[in-house]
């Protein structure tokens, strides 16, 4: 059965994605947008950067953000002149790392079907003389509401899965950085095989639902999206 | 395209010699993180001795004994404990007695930062720092080691919360080496000098053997092993002068 520190690591684990999807929306949306419409020479190097993560090993990823978050890389210097003090194993750092580890799977899905909206209906807001910002949230969000569910889902899904990064930057502390994935670690080295068992079944179970949800009921394909 | 027979079994023959000359000479060996530049420069010295040759693989102590559980290719295994070879010896994978200590782990508490830690280990009492960091007790040994030195200083409830775990040894020195945590406690074998024999960089305290349990690293050999001369010959080097001078120079205790 899951004992409470199991229940505990499914809790956090759950806020760090919400937490990161939500970021990751509103981080995603307009960097997904520029870059299905923009012609800048800059289009190719960007997406290469968000995609980056896809094919990066999750250490790699992991490990320059602990020696970059650090006190003595950029950003932990950055962070202890703001007064927060340096970002590895705590909350905060978690979510950042799955920010940069997930973002690919929001972008990429919102690129995609902001593409497909087209110039048309953006055409028609604009003879209606809808303002840019009422375009965007009557227009462009509806009309793109499928490519947000994927992204959301994608990104949380993902985010929940995440292990590498997690075991770099996190520091294995119980109701702070220790999340599910880590935890059935910890129960497979310890041995500890049934309990092992029990989360990793959640987790098979949880993953499966979400593809069952994006195939059947969005009727997306989430790689056929990542491919165009 | 055409292949005419005498190629074909001139290659096939050759397949055969070639692989059965790798497994008359090679041992698989399981290899405890911890005990990485050691064994590889015994496993050298081995080759040049015996003219067999050792493949290592390296990892944590537990991840080997799942993967041998799960019959693993695995010949010869060097845990950082002694629980994992008399499990393996209980369960039949390893061939029974054959488990020896070949070195004893010799704990570290270590900073990157030089005078930060005294040669008493005082600041464990009065440091004011936010994390310690330190292999995960759950499974690593050096995490159990550490956590009986905590104990015998009372200082164990105090700094809980402070804790910050590595899955192994190594990933619990690249916390304290990156600076992330202040201080943690690591393999002395990870922070010697081999040549000097002392910490060669940063500030440390090598904790005496009387704070904590025994840490005897424990080397067994397994069934896949035990009809394989490289394999047994392995076992016999590793209780050689040769490979005890070398265990010894990385920082590591031997049986007395």
């Amino acid at each position: 059965m899951l004992s409470p520190a199991d229940i505990e690591t499914l809790l956090l684990t759950f806020k760090v994605a919400s937490i990161a999807t939500a970021l990751m929306l509103l981080i995603g949306t307009p960097l997904a947008w520029w870059l299905a419409r923009t012609r800048s020479a800059w289009k190719g190097i960007i997406n290469a950067v968000v995609a980056l993560p896809l094919v990066l090993p999750p250490t790699v990823l992991g490990f320059y953000l602990l020696v970059l978050m650090g006190p003595a890389g950029a950003v932990g210097k950055f962070t202890s002149w703001l007064g927060l003090g340096t970002l590895p194993f705590t909350f905060t750092g978690l979510v950042i790392a799955s920010v940069l580890y997930s973002m690919p799977f929001v972008v990429q899905p919102l690129q995609a079907s902001f593409a497909s909206i087209g110039e048309q209906p953006l055409e028609a807001a604009a003879t209606l003389r809808a303002s840019p910002l009422d375009t965007f949230f009557s227009v462009i969000i509806p009309l793109a509401k499928p490519g947000f569910l994927t992204a959301s889902i994608l990104g949380f899904a993902h985010t929940v899965g995440e292990f590498g990064v997690v075991l770099m930057v996190g520091g294995n502390i119980p109701g702070k950085t220790r999340v599910v994935s880590v935890q059935i670690y910890n129960h497979v080295e310890a041995l500890e095989y049934s309990e092992a068992h029990w989360l990793a079944g959640c987790l098979l179970l949880f993953s499966f639902t979400v593809l069952i949800i994006l195939y059947t009921v969005l009727k997306t394909h989430p790689v056929a999206h990542q491919l165009k | 395209m055409f292949i005419n027979n005498f190629t074909r079994s001139l290659l096939a023959l050759s397949l055969l010699t070639i692989t059965s000359l790798v497994y008359a000479d090679t041992t698989l060996v399981a290899v405890a993180s911890d005990f990485t530049k050691p064994m590889t420069e015994i496993a050298s010295a081995f080759e040049k001795a015996t003219g067999h040759s050792a493949k290592l693989s390296f990892g944590s102590s537990g991840k080997a004994f799942a993967q041998i559980q799960s019959d693993a290719p695995f010949e010869v295994y060097l845990s950082a404990s002694e629980k994992y070879p008399l499990e393996l010896e209980k369960s039949g994978h390893a061939v029974p007695n054959s488990h020896f200590v070949y070195a004893i782990g010799k704990l570290v508490l270590w900073s990157a930062t030089p005078g930060y830690v005294d040669n008493q280990g005082e600041i464990l009492q009065t440091g004011n720092f936010k994390h310690i960091a330190l292999a995960d007790p759950a499974h690593a040994p050096y995490g159990v080691v550490a956590e009986d030195v905590m104990k015998s200083l009372g200082v164990l409830d105090k700094l809980r919360p402070l804790f910050v775990m590595g899955e192994n040894i190594s990933q619990t020195f690249q916390f304290v080496s990156t600076g992330n945590a202040e201080l943690g406690f690591v393999a002395f074998a990870q922070v010697i000098d081999i040549n000097t024999g002392k910490i060669g960089s940063g500030s440390g305290w090598i904790i005496p053997d009387n704070l904590h349990g025994p840490f005897n690293q424990t080397a067994v050999l397994l069934k896949k092993g035990a009809e394989n001369p490289a394999a047994l010959a392995l076992v016999d080097f590793l209780k050689s002068p040769t490979a005890l001078a070398i265990i010894e120079k990385y920082g590591f205790g031997l049986t007395k």
